[in-house]
């Protein structure tokens, strides 16, 4: 293979070599895709319904994952490698090509992890679906596109990926299909999608103009060196930012996700913790230092973030689906982590990307738990859960204190590093933007907390208000939430201030310095964990059996409430004020053009090829065509007939012209 | 003695085998005849071999691989003409000309 391997241009002046594995990385993305294929045709006849394929590939790319992670850490070089896809003239040169660092490793393993887990537990959680068989495979294809995304080297290929993921959602979010509410929601998923895509796609065109290169290492060192900059690239950044605001699900466009929990649990704890919405921060963190050389674009996605992060924080107060409630967690906890890159606290967003991985995969995987138990998605369903499901109330409990950032769970650190990252932006640069973020991320922790607790109260306290009698999940199910638990406790200690290993492996240019023991403050973590436990208080307050909850507040302030939950009418807006209008007279426009000019051109294209054919038919075909076929085969069947009579199957006359012949030859060679 | 005495020797026999071949009807006889034109060969490759001198035995050796060659031709040839006789009562290839037009 003519793999070429470039150098590490940021490399210190001893280059580090090349670990074993890191130069194969490319093989885990294939392993899921492969398996896909094998599902898909071989997972029916199998008597385990194919899951085994899905959970080996997974294994061992979580083995691989981690042993390469463990390479780069002992000191082994980032490997960047590629070969020519196409070429267009000398300027336009493709490659298809892979890059991977810390941050792509990191991305590894949280995705192999994660997607191992969910496939584990999928095999309790489905168990009696009717599309069990395609329900593996795609979810096989999803954390493949998701790995091939991250290990891109270049931003075509990244978009392939891209796509990819969101083709697996679409199939995903519409696994039961059979009730129109949900299709629509994986139909309104990737036409959403779709709107920030095309920005991406016209953003990576432009950073091609202006940079000449797809390859993402090479346009972040140009606007690093400063040889990319200007306008443009502010353009290129913000149109990129598109693609982040519709797949990581920041305002304005993040009503799908809240939607795309039509899909089974097991798929939206993959979406929501590894292989979807967190593309557009990888993203993001990939082309940090473009971003960042791109001036007004890093402010736009700060403020962007900031909204979001309230927003839906406010909205998860007020959903009685469980699912729903977990859903604007995540879209507020992603604009944590966009916030935190748009403050240029690089180091701290990874790390949470990383955290929230593990603490959320475990709350939607829970929540799958107990709507496997009570089978109702509503939290007015459930209700004094604990006695009845006491591991996954245990496990459920450390992932919302993990999502709250009460110490030691993961995101305790993570989620100070982000505030503490906005404080250090705010105070030694003095940007206004990261006073926003400062303030709408502390804003966001208190109602983080009051929503976990709300969540809490209403799912595990009080009686139980639904049918049946709930019972605990099985193994395959709640095995994964202890990994996942024991996961929440322990990775922030991974980012612990100072001595903790994330800083040093997550770094990136000109931000060395900004690594968690500089920016360390012991009143920030303080302030931080009473903010939390002033909201849980609250919420117990609000929330506990017997009191009204909202409803308080919400007589006076009633239309404030309905505002709430009406999710700011923006569903409506996008519905009657988008939508509607544009549909019916795109519709008429496009039917006309379909009626007039493409029918026109087809049947002027059909009867124009009919007119032709008859010529072409009587001349070409009749006159000169079949003459040349019939005259080949008259002149062979002539010759045939003349030289059949040298056949006469007399043994001595072919012996005597053998001889004859022989002796003419001997003949000619003697003589003359 | 001269070689080309030899050389007439395996010609004269070589042209009779030819002859043989040719016109013979009986394909025993056909056999026979091209036995004839192998022992010419050999001959050849003996006369030669003994005309170059002490050193030159690869033309001996060769004969010795031309008679065991046509041992095994024989015992190829003989079964087919067994063969032919039971099917068909006759040996004569003149009646052998199935194959053809």
């Amino acid at each position: 293979m003519d793999l070429l391997l470039l150098a590490q241009e940021h490399a210190p002046a001893a280059v580090p070599k090349d670990g074993f594995l890191t130069q194969y990385m490319w093989l885990v993305p294939l392993l899921p895709v492969l398996s896909f294929f094998v599902i898909l045709f071989f997972g029916k006849r199998m008597k385990s319904r194919g899951h085994w394929f899905g959970i080996g590939a997974l294994s061992i790319g979580l083995a691989m994952s981690l042993y390469a992670f463990i390479e780069l850490a002992a000191g082994n070089a980032a490997v960047e490698k590629s070969w020519t896809w196409f070429s267009i003239g000398d300027s336009i040169n493709v490659e298809f090509g892979m890059h991977y660092d810390f941050l792509a490793g990191v991305m590894f393993v949280v995705v192999t992890l994660v997607s191992l887990l969910v496939h584990i537990y999928s095999t309790g959680y489905m168990h009696d679906d009717k599309r069990y068989t395609i329900f593996f495979a795609f979810l096989s294809l999803f954390t493949g596109s998701m790995l091939f995304m991250v290990i891109a080297n270049n931003l075509l290929e990244l978009f392939i990926g891209w796509e990819l993921v969101g083709v697996c959602s679409y199939f995903l979010i519409g696994h039961y299909w059979e009730e129109k509410e949900n299709s629509s929601a994986a139909i309104k998923a990737f036409i959403t999608n779709r709107v920030g895509d095309m920005a991406f796609l016209i953003g990576i065109f432009v950073l091609f103009f202006a940079g000449h290169s797809f390859n993402i290492e090479e346009l972040n060192h140009a606007v690093h060196e400063g040889h990319l900059g200007g306008t443009i690239l502010t353009v290129g950044a913000l149109l990129l930012f598109g693609g982040v605001i519709s797949k990581s699900a920041q305002f304005p466009l993040y009503v799908w996700l809240p939607d795309a929990m039509a899909g089974p649990t097991p798929v939206s704890a993959l979406i929501h913790a590894a292989t979807m919405v967190v593309a557009g921060v990888y993203l993001v963190a990939r082309m940090f230092l473009l971003f960042e050389g791109a001036g007004a674009a890093l402010d736009v996605v700060a403020i962007v973030a900031s909204i979001t992060m309230l927003l839906a924080a406010i909205l998860a107060l007020v959903q009685d689906d469980i699912k729903r409630v977990l859903a604007y967690s995540t879209i507020s906890q992603l604009a944590y982590m966009v916030a935190a890159l748009g403050v240029g606290a690089y180091t701290a967003g990874v790390f949470h990307l990383f955290t929230h991985a593990m603490f959320k995969a475990l709350l939607f995987l829970g929540a799958g738990s107990l709507i496997h138990a009570v089978h109702s998605n509503n939290m007015s369903d459930m209700g004094g859960l604990r006695r009845f499901m006491p591991h996954t109330f245990r496990t459920f409990v450390i992932g919302s204190l993990g999502l709250a950032g009460i110490f030691p769970l993961a995101g305790f650190f993570s989620k100070d590093e982000i505030i503490g990252g906005a404080l250090r932006s705010a105070s030694d640069l003095g940007s206004a933007s990261a006073w926003v973020v400062l303030i709408s991320a502390t804003l966001t922790a208190f109602l983080t907390a009051l929503y976990v607790t709300r969540m809490l109260i209403k799912t595990f306290w009080g009686e139980y208000r639904g049918h049946g009698s709930p019972h605990e999940s099985p193994g395959s199910m709640v095995t994964p939430l202890w990994i996942l638990a024991g996961a929440t406790l322990t990775v922030g200690f991974l980012g612990f201030p100072v001595i903790g290993p994330f800083a040093d492996w997550i770094t990136v240019p000109g931000h060395e310095h900004h690594g968690f023991e500089t920016l360390y403050n012991i009143v920030l973590p303080i302030g931080a964990t009473v903010v939390a436990l002033l909201a849980i208080a609250l919420g117990i307050r609000l929330f506990s059996e017997g009191r009204k909850g909202f409803d308080l507040v919400a007589s006076p302030f009633g239309w404030i409430y309905r505002f709430i939950e009406n999710k700011y009418y923006l569903d409506d807006f996008y519905l009657k004020g988008i939508v509607k209008p544009i549909q019916y007279p795109i519709a008429r426009a496009s039917y006309w053009t379909n009626q007039k000019i493409l029918d026109g051109v087809v049947n002027g294209a059909g009867a124009g090829a009919v007119a032709l054919s008859h010529p072409v038919y009587d001349v070409i075909d009749q006159q000169v065509v079949d003459f040349a076929v019939n005259g080949a085969a008259g002149i062979t069947g002539f010759s045939g007939g003349l030289l059949k009579y040298i056949q006469s199957g007399n043994v001595q006359r072919y012996a005597a012209v053998l001889f004859a012949a022989i002796a003419a030859f001997v003949a000619v060679f003697v003589l003359a | 003695m001269p070689v080309h005495y030899f050389l007439v020797l395996s010609a004269l026999l070589f042209s009779i085998g030819v002859y043989g071949v040719l016109a013979r009807q009986n394909a025993v006889l056909v056999l026979l005849s091209i036995e004839l034109m192998l022992n010419a060969v050999n001959i050849n490759l003996v006369a030669f071999s003994a005309y170059l001198g002490e050193g030159a035995l690869s033309g001996q050796v060769f004969a010795l691989f031309v008679i065991a060659v046509a041992a095994a031709e024989v015992g190829v040839g003989l079964a087919i003409v067994i063969l032919i006789y039971r099917n068909r009562q006759t040996v004569d290839v003149d009646e052998m000309s199935l194959m053809k037009w």
